[in-house]
């Protein structure tokens, strides 16, 4: 992945795939990513979608904010539809039922739907090495139905289902290592992007899309509504999680780590929580012990790039 | 004009509830839900399009001259694109309406 | 020329599947289902089927994989029983409302707990809300041909329904019984190729999945009804159609001996043919006694019912699952509706048997037809009798 390709503007497709009119927040990241990431991928693909913020705001009747192949079923089985599709569309193809069109199967799901209540169908799709590719746009709690904790929410990270109180920092555990769950399916594919750095996001979605058999990419998306923070502080808000390391951006091919932003340098992490109100309640100690969990994530990534 | 849900019947809706018209919710004005709206100053701007990117909406336009500007039939007033222009273009003011 | 071969009836339904072409097949396995699975998947590493077989990590997969290949415009089938239906029960609701025609076997099986894995029809019974065409079967033969049947009414243009086919765990699924299967040319006669009218394609995009807001969730309610309704008559149409090919003919509730009965005994499923031998016994003896045997499930078949009762005096249920704290077993609850409104109509009766895997002999459905006559006679305290349980 050229340096330069995160920086260069204007080389992507006019086409909205995702178009405007769709009910996200004012300032939501998610529908900033998800619109980049159809632009990724086009026309020639069809998407499964699980129930959360994107499919809500994007999918009233009689309205649809889709000009490619949707389909909404549940909350938790995003990698199964997707699966029952690809099969579908593979055994059409060799029976001639389809023309021999190299459609993307592609699963779309929010932290909810992928490393809590959906975790157990992306395991099996994975597993069973499906031709597709799954995209977890994370914005860190259950957004959709009113701020809740997720297992994606960051440590003391305010939330209704975990909120700060008095006896209590938000948050208690550490964001779960979806990535590294998912790389330890042994899938060709693994990346994570985030939407302040689109040309990075949107290559990695065409190199997931292009991949033969099962690709993952994580994308942070950052939602003003849940996160407190200002609607325009969106793309700053993205590209300092990446800045701090709180959210490193990197790829893992055939289980060979890579990182897309080899910073020399990391910004320490109070620049990005003193940014958002979900932090807001946190001590200087808490905000220590943070910095230094976060040390020792990044250098256990580092040990892992070739 | 389609009809809106407040208008459609049993009889109008497709099976399953399909939605056969892809893209159909360019209907929906969300314009309406802004409290501020972006001002674009082609003097300052260099047709970057990085307002285009980062827009959620996706209803920045170039206009004939290639300038940027906001559709605001669709735009929020979220004020992302005044935030990330890097020659300060877009200033973002109060919206009168 | 087709053969009547000894064949356990898994095998059998597993075969149905194959002749009918099936492009995929996404299920768990759970007992007493298992062969079925098992010999699909036979047939697909064989090469004998030509389908897609996805060993799915959980039922809840199975079908939302189903959900997904019916959504593309494939045939598909799975199979399940039991606490896989339950696993899978919200997902159910989706595949009818969305109209996705999965055909479904279900190996009927008590739920727990206590874990059983012996058939009864609680789980049958726990879905009869979710939208689906159920169809019950009393023998192999039926399971097989009701398979056939089923793919060809779920993907008519005017129905597009899923289907499930109810035989009874271990009493069906695991006996050996005469089949004929039809050949193979004589299937696709009969069952043209799946052609979904919207799937997904990115040649014409369609949005599937809409939530709907109280403004609108209402009308999309009535519509899913009424087509349930409607797809009756297309099911009709389809069994004589079947008839006419292959000779045997389904009916929504068929008749024994009822014409002139005084007394009639309804039965589902497998319990059918033992409380037949019960009722011809009961007949020689001298005594007025018919067998009603439901057949269509949902959509309910009103007409039917009750045109096979309007001349009797009593109808005695037999119920192979509970509804607890209820006013009856499911199908005897259901039935009294049924008749409630009519000028004319029987005496019903309530009997629950045959739970986890208890079989009921021709003796004991001979004791339930006295019991239930005496019943309506004196009366009694409560509001249905449970038979066969050890006091």
């Amino acid at each position: 992945m050229e340096k330069y390709a995160i920086y260069v503007p204007r080389l992507l497709t006019k086409k909205e795939y995702f178009v405007p009119g769709h009910r996200a927040c004012v300032g939501c990241g998610e529908a900033l990513a998800v619109r980049l990431a159809c632009k990724a991928l086009g026309q020639n693909v069809i998407i499964a979608n699980a129930t959360g913020c994107m499919e809500i705001v994007s999918s009233q009747l009689p309205y649809t904010s889709w000009r490619v192949p949707w389909i909404h079923t549940i909350f938790e089985n995003t990698a199964a539809v997707a699966s029952g599709i690809e099969a579908g569309l593979k055994v059409m193809m060799r029976k001639g039922r389809r023309p021999e069109k190299d459609v993307n199967v592609v699963a779309i799901a929010g932290d909810g739907g992928t490393s809590d209540i959906g975790l157990q169908a992306l395991s099996g799709a994975l597993e069973r090495r499906h031709n597709f590719t799954y995209l977890c746009f994370d914005n860190e709690a259950y957004m959709n139905t009113g701020i809740q904790r997720s297992s994606a929410t960051p440590y003391g990270a305010s939330t209704t289902t975990s909120p700060a109180g008095k006896v209590s920092i938000g948050q208690f555990t550490w964001k779960k290592n979806m990535p590294a769950i998912v790389a330890a399916h042994g899938i060709p594919y693994v990346a994570t992007a985030c939407h302040s750095y689109p040309f990075d996001l949107m290559a990695k979605v065409e190199k997931a899309a292009a991949t033969g058999g099962p690709a993952y990419v994580h994308i942070l998306s950052v939602c003003p509504t849940g996160w407190r923070c200002p609607g325009d502080l969106t793309v700053r808000i993205g590209r300092l999680a990446v800045e701090t390391g709180m959210f490193p951006l990197y790829e893992v091919e055939d289980g060979k780590y890579k990182l897309s932003l080899d910073l020399p340098k990391l910004r320490p992490v109070e620049d990005y929580l003193k940014l958002q109100g979900r932090f807001r309640h946190l001590s200087e100690e808490i905000v220590a012990e943070i910095q230094r969990r976060m040390d020792k994530e990044y250098a256990k990534l580092k040990e892992k790039v070739v | 004009m389609a009809k809106t849900e407040a208008e459609l019947t049993w009889k109008d809706l497709e099976m399953g509830c399909i939605v056969t018209e892809p893209g159909n919710a360019s209907q929906y004005k969300s314009g309406d839900w802004r409290s501020q709206r972006p001002l674009f100053d082609s003097n300052k701007c260099i047709k970057c399009g990085m307002c285009y990117i980062f827009c959620p909406e996706g209803c920045v336009e170039q206009n004939a001259e290639g300038y940027f500007e906001a559709n605001l039939f669709y735009c929020k007033g979220c004020g992302i694109c005044a935030r990330e222009c890097w020659p300060g273009a877009i200033t973002m003011v109060e919206e009168e309406e | 020329m087709a053969k009547r071969v000894g064949m356990e009836v898994s095998v059998a339904v597993a075969e149905a599947a194959g002749l009918a072409d099936t492009d995929v097949v996404a299920a768990y396995p759970i007992t007493p289902q298992t062969h079925i699975v098992e010999h699909l998947a036979e047939l697909v590493a064989n090469g004998d089927l030509d389908a897609e077989f996805i060993p799915v990590e959980s039922e809840h997969s199975a079908m939302s994989a189903c959900l997904g290949a019916a959504a593309a415009g494939a045939r598909t089938f799975t199979a399940t029983a039991g606490q896989g239906l339950e696993l899978m029960h919200e997902v159910l609701y989706i595949a009818s409302s969305m109209r996705l025609p999965v055909v479904m076997a279900v190996a009927n099986r008590a739920l727990s707990s206590p874990l059983s894995v012996w058939g009864d029809h609680s789980d049958a019974m726990a879905v009869r809300d979710t939208g689906w065409i159920q169809i019950f079967v009393e023998n192999g033969q039926e399971a097989v041909d009701n398979v056939l049947c089923a793919f060809r009414i779920a993907e008519d243009h005017r129905v597009l329904l899923p289907v499930m086919v109810h035989l009874d765990g271990f009493y069906l699924t695991h006996v050996i019984e005469p089949i004929l299967l039809p050949e193979r040319k004589e299937v696709d006669k009969f069952l043209p190729k799946n052609n979904y009218p919207l799937p997904l394609w990115p040649d014409k995009p369609v949005t599937m999945g809409d939530f709907a807001p109280p403004i609108i969730y209402f009308e999309t309610k009535k519509a899913q009804e009424v087509n349930l309704r409607a797809s009756k008559e297309v099911i009709l149409q389809y069994w004589d159609e079947f008839g006419s090919s292959f000779q045997r003919y389904y009916h929504p509730v068929e008749c024994h001996e009822c014409d002139d009965a005084k007394v009639l005994l309804l039965t589902m499923g497998s319990f059918s043919e033992t409380a037949m031998t019960a009722i011809d016994k009961m007949r020689e003896e001298g005594k007025e006694v018919g067998l009603v045997r439901l057949r269509l499930w949902r959509p309910f078949p009103l007409e039917e019912l009750r045109q096979a009762v309007k001349n009797t005096e009593v109808l005695i249920v037999l119920d192979r699952a509970i509804s607890f704290g209820g006013p009856g077993g499911p199908v005897c609850s259901e039935v009294r509706s049924a008749l409630y409104t009519q000028d004319k109509k029987p005496k019903v009766i309530s009997f629950i048997g045959g739970l986890g895997g208890r079989d009921i002999t021709s003796a004991g459905f001979e004791y339930i037809v006295n019991r239930g006559i005496e019943i309506s006679q004196t009366g009694s305290e409560q509001e249905f009798e449970i038979f066969g349980v050890r006091e």
